[in-house]
């Protein structure tokens, strides 16, 4: 096979997607109907409110912490949530000595179903490439400095384990019930590039 | 262009507040035809390597769904699903695709392996190897010295299972890389998870 030189793309890109398409449906590879429900779900249905509600249980119920540091998918599928990109789930923990962040620095690896979908700069070149560099110094650039005497343990996504970041509870929350404490918790805080 | 650990040059990460799932409705689209196309069974597994094969340029200015697009129609077209004259037909133009697979067929996957070679705490050295083909052993550790901090399960091994017709599984772990031994300069550790044929036993 001859290798052409491959200039940029100038086809728009929605006719580039109207063309495969409407071929995957004359193909019979494609049912809108069928797979507009999964689209539904990643769109609409699952999110980073999964994660908070892991999260929340983990800091009011100590059993339950101990079964997600230990056997994350099996802990995580007690509150419903798995399937496709979180068949294996590890869950790291900040301490105040340790804190965690999680790359992708091959592709785009993420826990769907307790995050959802991924952000576009979780899967920029400028986010995969300098993460594993200069944590420290991105991390401070994002807006979640961390003092010099925590260590920064960078994750990288590489095989087939998928990440959450078990954030340290806020001072303060103590009186909150889980609820409340699954609505302070935001997903760059379970991704690690955010404190609460 | 994919391996971007320690690749310097970049800049700020962008953070848009409030993003949506979809910035458009050619991205939900090309989405949905992908996991059509995956879920077909039609991309025998060699979804993230067709977009390894993005020439350079085009992968690092390109919209990340664009490479969900590229790679399904790359896919398709080297599954015989769809051929690349009626892409370009259907298109009005010649359909822009990944570069040709360059690694060569693999005939014999290998012996599966199920017990882990090593264990927690164990000193071990990335082998150096640079396939022309798909890996997941990031270039950034290629020949780092690590230690061994977790045991995860016994996976397919990509680097087979996309040029191959069958399957090796092996078991993979997660590797704890001092900052100094990968950028000769104190910082940060960084734990990369691998298969475990990626890994030599090293001296502590």
């Amino acid at each position: 096979m001859t290798d052409h030189h491959h200039p940029l793309p100038t086809s728009p890109i929605e006719e580039r997607v109207n063309a495969l398409e409407s071929l995957l449906i004359e193909k019979g590879v494609l049912d809108v109907a069928a797979i507009d429900s999964v689209v539904d779900y990643y769109e609409h249905q699952v999110g980073p409110m999964n994660g908070a509600k892991v999260v929340a249980r983990a800091w009011v119920d100590p059993d339950y912490r101990a079964r997600l540091l230990t056997d994350a998918t099996t802990a995580i599928a007690e509150l419903g949530f798995g399937g496709a990109e979180g068949e294996h789930m590890v869950v790291v923990e900040n301490t105040p000595e340790v804190h965690n962040v999680v790359v992708c620095t091959l592709c785009s690896c993420y826990p769907w179903p307790v995050l959802g979908l991924p952000p576009t700069w979780y899967k920029s070149p400028p986010y995969r490439s300098r993460m594993v560099r200069e944590p420290r110094v991105l991390l401070a650039e994002m807006g979640c400095p961390i003092p010099d005497d925590v260590e920064i343990r960078v994750w990288d996504s590489s095989a087939e384990v998928r990440y959450l970041v078990l954030p340290m509870r806020p001072a303060g929350s103590e009186g909150h019930d889980e609820n409340a404490l699954a609505a302070m918790i935001t997903r760059d805080a379970m991704i690690g590039v955010a404190t609460l | 262009m994919h391996d971007l650990g320690g690749v310097q040059g970049f800049g700020a990460v962008e953070v848009a507040a409030d993003e949506p799932i979809f910035h458009h409705d050619w991205e939900r689209r090309a989405f949905r035809l992908t996991v059509a196309c995956l879920l077909s069974g039609h991309l025998r597994n060699r979804f993230r390597h067709a977009i390894e094969r993005m020439e350079p340029a085009w992968y690092l200015s390109s919209p990340y769904y664009e490479h969900w697009l590229t790679s399904a129609a790359t896919g398709t077209v080297e599954a015989g699903i769809v051929t690349r004259e009626e892409l370009d037909a259907r298109l009005g133009a010649s359909y822009p695709l990944a570069s040709p697979i360059r690694a060569p067929q693999l005939s014999d996957p290998g012996q599966s392996i199920q017990e882990h070679r090593f264990a927690v705490g164990d000193a071990v050295r990335v082998r150096e190897w640079h396939p022309l083909g798909h890996t997941r052993a990031p270039r950034y550790v290629q020949g780092k010295r690590g230690k061994v901090v977790r045991l995860d399960g016994v996976f397919s091994v990509p680097d087979v299972a996309y040029h191959c017709d069958r399957t090796r599984r092996e078991p993979t772990c997660s590797v704890r890389f001092e900052a100094v031994e990968l950028w000769g300069e104190p910082g940060d550790p960084v734990h990369v998870d691998v298969w475990q044929s990626y890994l030599d036993p090293a001296q502590p």
